[in-house]
């Protein structure tokens, strides 16, 4: 009997052999290199920096995170935080119309095809869909040219007045920013939430009718409460992304920093990477928490 | 997928205004790449006014003599390449083991196997970040791979996980009964029967690792994929639209891969989303 052959009856007869052999590569890659680069960082974050030698000192303390609860900093997280919760609640509204109609009207055709114009962007370019808005909130841009054609130019300039998300012009503010964030974000929330809808049963909605209830009735009472895990579902991705995101804040933001950055300027520049990795475990913490209240409430159910 | 019953009668026809808002939303998610395209022809070097002042094919010459732009096309090629290597192999191997037993832990791979793609990228690169200079690693094409396979693994591992599922494993007891070695076994049986799950997984991981940025940034040191090349130009107000044309290219390279994925796996199981 050939030696392969031999090997192959002994491994199916110790299917345990088998399982570590196939499980070795990608748990040493997982689980060594990613999970030991993760808490390698975590480790960092309680390490400090020298103020005077510029070198990290690798002992235990707590100074870094005093560094992070600093008044200034304190200001980044929540500024990002908010950003994130407000993506994230316009997504879901925003999500609403194209996933009912995907789920209730689209023909099985049509279905398919609006799934894959929802799925290309999820998928593709990230960076260049960033970008192109650079283009479109320009100054002299596509945005600036329609609204001045529809004589909107004093609606804009009043937002833009407006405090915090205002700024000199829509590609360098909160404003600009957000409609951005929710362009990249919105198809990981259309997906989920179409999902949802579609498990709805058409027999709910012609019981609630039947039962006297007005279109809007239903969807308070029926649609909308068998959508929510839907919607949380969404809301991990759309959260946790914007949390993360350094791209958009560098393309279209003002001085006013975002955790991405200043993780970005921490480990780069001034080569602080304790502190950068203690503003990484923010973002690690709110989405453990996230996670946990999504958990409950069924969302994963919905992914 | 439960088959769709006619929807009743008070609701046979979508409204005028949930139609609009539909089309709207579409609008939105789409139109802004139009715009990419538009100034890649515009006249202007350093600006965007609306409507372009004049349209001429130059930038594409322009774009063709950058060395630059090559130079970083051809290191994005290179790791989006060995990206897709390395995802197959840890892809197919985790799906493998998480398909043949029911093991103390198995759960736990799944969740390892997604993490690096939930987890927001910063994280996972500032992590590694952190253990390459930790360890004195130097930077190279090696260390973005790294990066990039973490989190292109889920893809590879989702699409032959579900065929492996709907593969029975008589097959494969069958061969090996009627006297064929491993390696036919795997060659005439396994290897057909996830063929195109591990294409469309690998198109997949390529186009995902082709336009990354986030954690790319942090594994890249001094060198400059497409991506970055991109980056650095969004502050340079310099020849503008070949910054356009490359985006282009950046289009073509994500989406191509995606469309063909999905048609490979349509209706048959294999999942295309996150």
């Amino acid at each position: 009997m050939p030696v392969t052959r031999r090997l192959a009856i002994s491994l199916y007869r110790h299917p345990r052999v088998a399982l570590l052999l196939l499980l070795a590569p990608p748990l040493l890659w997982l689980g060594v290199v990613y999970l030991g680069s993760l808490s390698s960082l975590v480790v960092q974050s309680f390490f400090s920096l020298d103020g005077f030698t510029g070198q990290v000192v690798r002992r235990f303390t707590l100074a870094t995170y005093r560094d992070l609860l600093t008044p200034a900093n304190m200001d980044i997280v929540m500024r990002t935080a908010g950003m994130a919760a407000a993506v994230t609640l316009a997504a879901a509204v925003a999500a609403f119309p194209l996933a009912y109609y995907m789920a209730r009207y689209a023909s099985p055709r049509g279905k398919a095809a609006l799934y894959l114009a929802v799925l290309l962007p999820l998928w593709s370019s990230y960076l260049v869909r960033v970008f192109s808005w650079k283009l479109i909130l320009a100054k002299e841009g596509i945005l600036n040219w329609t609204v001045q054609r529809l004589a909107l130019g004093g609606a804009l300039d009043w937002l833009l007045g407006l405090p915090v998300i205002g700024g000199p012009s829509l590609s360098v503010s909160l404003l600009g920013m957000f409609v951005v964030f929710l362009y990249v974000w919105l198809p990981y929330m259309i997906l989920p939430v179409e999902a949802a809808l579609e498990r709805i049963p058409e027999s709910f909605l012609e019981a609630s009718a039947d039962l006297g209830a007005r279109p809007g009735q239903t969807f308070r009472q029926v649609i909308l409460p068998l959508a929510l895990p839907g919607v949380i579902a969404g809301s991990i991705f759309t959260f946790s992304l914007t949390l993360g995101d350094f791209i958009v804040p560098y393309a279209l933001g003002n001085s006013a920093l975002f955790i991405g950055q200043a993780v970005l300027a921490h480990q780069g520049t001034s080569g602080n990477i304790p502190l950068a990795a203690a503003f990484t475990v923010v973002p690690m913490v709110i989405m453990a928490f996230y996670l946990l209240a999504a958990k409950r409430t069924g969302a994963f159910d919905a992914l | 997928m439960p088959s769709r019953t006619a929807p009743g009668p008070h609701q046979a026809r979508a409204s005028f205004g949930l139609k609009a808002a539909t089309l709207a939303v579409l609008l939105y998610l789409h139109l802004p790449l139009a715009i990419i395209i538009l100034y890649a022809f515009t006249t202007e070097d350093a600006a965007f006014t609306f409507p372009p002042p004049g349209l001429t094919l130059d930038w594409f010459g322009v774009a063709w003599r950058r060395s630059d732009i090559w130079a970083a096309l051809s290191l994005s090629l290179r790791v989006a390449t060995a990206t897709t290597g390395v995802a197959l192999l840890l892809g197919t191997l985790a799906a493998a083991a998480v398909h043949r037993a029911k093991f103390f832990g198995r759960e736990t791979i799944s969740f390892l196997v997604i993490l690096p793609i939930a987890l927001p990228g910063i994280i996972t690169g500032i992590a590694l970040r952190s253990a390459i200079s930790l360890l004195n690693i130097p930077f190279s094409l090696w260390t973005i791979v790294i990066g990039h396979a973490t989190f292109c693994v889920v893809v590879v591992y989702n699409n032959v996980l579900a065929r492996f599922r709907r593969t029975a494993a008589s097959q494969v007891e069958a061969s090996m009964d009627l006297g064929a070695s491993p390696f036919e076994t795997f060659r005439y049986i396994v290897l057909p029967s996830i063929a195109t799950a591990l294409l469309a997984g690998g198109m997949l991981a390529f186009a995902l690792s082709f336009d990354e940025i986030i954690v790319t940034t942090f594994t890249a040191g001094q060198q400059e994929t497409l991506p970055i090349w991109i980056f650095t130009q969004l502050t340079k107000p310099r020849q503008r639209p070949v910054t356009n044309i490359a985006a282009i290219f950046v289009i073509a390279a994500t989406m191509v891969p995606i469309l063909l994925a999905h048609r490979l796996t349509e209706g048959s199981g294999g999942r295309a989303g996150r």
